[in-house]
């Protein structure tokens, strides 16, 4: 508002024609400009940092990696050396010769193949964990040992299991995805307050309605953490098994771009990596906010 | 026989090999249409008898009898409002009635006479106008009339109340009391609560039953408040009737049942 205020009285001392035009204004468009230029405010006071911030990496690189026999390209290298592959995704010469689009896009699909049987059975699993006490006893000691198994290591054996990569890289992913969506789930289900379980009592709703009810709703804050750590997993090993397995693929476009000392293919490629990773969280992130309205607020 | 009874009832907590008597023998009547009142100091194990009243627990010994049969499990006839309000807060305050609704009269009544059950009883607590806020949006007050309505839409045969206005400010409290015996005198329902409130107790009661300290509570004396209705708060506060009963239940819960932390205190 201080800056209107400014503007307006300035506003005599302009060159004439301008004066004329600020005042044909509607009276109103002081206060209705108000809101708006504070939100310009806060949009640059949420821009300006990153933006200088990447600016200040850039340059930085720049300069170190200008020098003769630098082992790494310069951002402006990157560039130039990567130009087509910016402005034309979606090429396809056939094989493995695609565009990064392509590339991509075979990955989010292990992903989601991968990644939704893991929301599938590991809130199911958890609810089973959360929900009775001998399951706990039974299976929780499994998962915590083999939660800690690194998810490459799974790979070998899976290509032994499924003979195929593909089979095995969505393995991978799901057996990454899904130790967090257990975990997380069994802790909502078990955190479900007793006034809960007494409302459901007296009402006795039976075991369905229980758990669509009361029991889903009440956990889906914790079943969301585990969701969105496990959208999160998925990604950085879908990149690491698709190094391995070969075929279509983000990770095998790295690996082969280091294969053919591509560098600049590298980075542009991680660069994308980083993006998708980042909008994948970004999505089960808002997913959450709309699902879980209201249920954290108590 | 008596509409609800309480029928020599032991409750006793097992933790290992410890055990704690909370219950000892205690027997209540309430007839059909009555407000009882069950007073003690906190701890005595009040909450646990409504508790056992509502069959979300089970006693050690003894029964609960409604209607001359016997209950062992909860159920919507005996309806609790719960003293934290229990409301669901990812449902509305409409939906939060017509989860109660629907379940408890899914064959009785059809879709559009579930939805008219649930407004009028929104009306009576006088919340239809927030029915479509969430919990978190409405204050302590509205949600507790909220679970108030929650519990009447079950038409329940006992209503059980479980401090139901402990949370609350004095002024909100006074209103939902105000509410409470409106409707009490409105429907006729036959009402159970647990309170240590001495003025609410006097005022809203037909009975009031007196607990002893834990462990081990035991039926202190009963009280019965033959003042007519409808009450008014502030007719009754210089009623010398009122007074008296004021008297015998401070009588009771300050002199010769102090909690034992007053009495190490001295």
């Amino acid at each position: 508002m201080n800056t209107m205020a400014i503007k307006a009285a300035k506003a005599p001392g302009l060159p004439k024609s301008r004066t004329s035009v600020i005042t044909n204004l509607p009276v109103n468009a002081a206060p209705r400009a108000g809101p708006l230029l504070a939100a310009l405010v806060d949009l640059a006071a949420r821009v300006i940092p990153p933006a200088l911030v990447l600016a200040l990496v850039l340059l930085v690189w720049e300069m170190l990696c200008a020098r003769k026999g630098a082992s790494l390209p310069p951002p402006s290298r990157v560039l130039s050396d990567t130009w087509e592959l910016i402005v034309d995704p979606f090429f396809d010469r056939g094989g493995l010769d695609k565009g990064l689009f392509w590339h991509l896009s075979a990955s989010l699909q292990r992903v989601a193949l991968g990644y939704a049987l893991a929301a599938a059975v590991g809130v199911a699993l958890g609810t089973l964990v959360g929900q009775s006490v001998w399951a706990l006893r039974g299976l929780d000691p499994l998962f915590q040992v083999l939660r800690t198994v690194p998810p490459l290591a799974w790979l070998p054996l899976s290509l032994a299991a499924f003979r195929d990569g593909q089979p095995s890289a969505i393995f991978v992913i799901f057996i990454t995805a899904i130790w967090p969506i257990i975990i997380n789930t069994a802790v909502g289900i078990r955190n479900i307050p007793q006034d809960y379980r007494n409302v459901a009592a007296v009402l006795r709703l039976n075991a369905a309605e229980f758990f669509s009810k009361i029991m889903i709703p009440a956990a889906a804050p914790y079943i969301f953490t585990g969701l969105r750590i496990g959208i999160g997993l998925s990604w950085l090993a879908i990149v690491a098994a698709e190094m391995l397995i070969g075929g279509v693929g983000i990770g095998f476009f790295i690996w082969d771009a280091w294969n053919s000392s591509h560098i600049s293919e590298i980075i542009l490629a991680l660069t994308y990596v980083g993006i998708t990773g980042f909008i994948l969280d970004r999505l089960v992130a808002l997913t959450a906010s709309i699902v879980t309205r209201g249920t954290a607020a108590n | 026989m008596s509409y609800l009874r309480i029928d020599h009832v032991d409750k006793t907590f097992a933790r290992g090999s410890q055990e704690t008597e909370v219950l000892r023998d205690i027997t209540v009547e309430v007839e059909k249409g009555q407000f009882v009142s069950i007073i003690g100091h906190s701890g005595c194990g009040k909450s646990t008898l409504l508790n056992i009243v509502a069959g979300l627990t089970q006693p050690s010994r003894g029964g609960v009898l409604l209607e001359n049969r016997e209950v062992n499990d909860p159920g919507p006839d005996r309806a609790v409002v719960f003293q934290n309000h229990s409301l669901l807060p990812w449902l509305t305050v409409y939906d939060n009635i017509r989860l109660a609704v629907d379940k408890v009269f899914a064959a009785k009544k059809g879709r559009r006479e579930r939805h008219d059950w649930t407004l009028e009883n929104l009306d009576l607590v006088q919340m239809a106008h927030a029915k479509d806020k969430r919990p978190h949006e409405i204050s302590g007050g509205m949600k507790q009339r909220v679970g108030i309505a929650r519990a009447l839409a079950m038409q329940p045969k006992v209503l059980l109340l479980d401090e139901p206005f402990g949370a609350l400010d004095a002024l909100t409290r006074a209103h939902l009391q105000d509410s409470v015996m409106a409707i009490h005198q409105t429907l006729g329902n036959t009402v159970l609560m647990i309170t240590h409130d001495v003025d609410e107790a006097v005022l809203l009661s037909d009975r009031v039953v007196m607990m002893t300290n834990g462990p081990a509570a035991r039926v202190g004396e009963v009280l019965e408040i033959g003042m007519a209705r409808p009450r008014r708060r502030l007719e009754l506060a210089a009623d010398p009737s009122y007074i008296k009963y004021r008297q015998r239940l401070l009588e009771f819960l300050y002199a010769r049942h102090r909690t034992p932390q007053l009495q190490a205190a001295e």
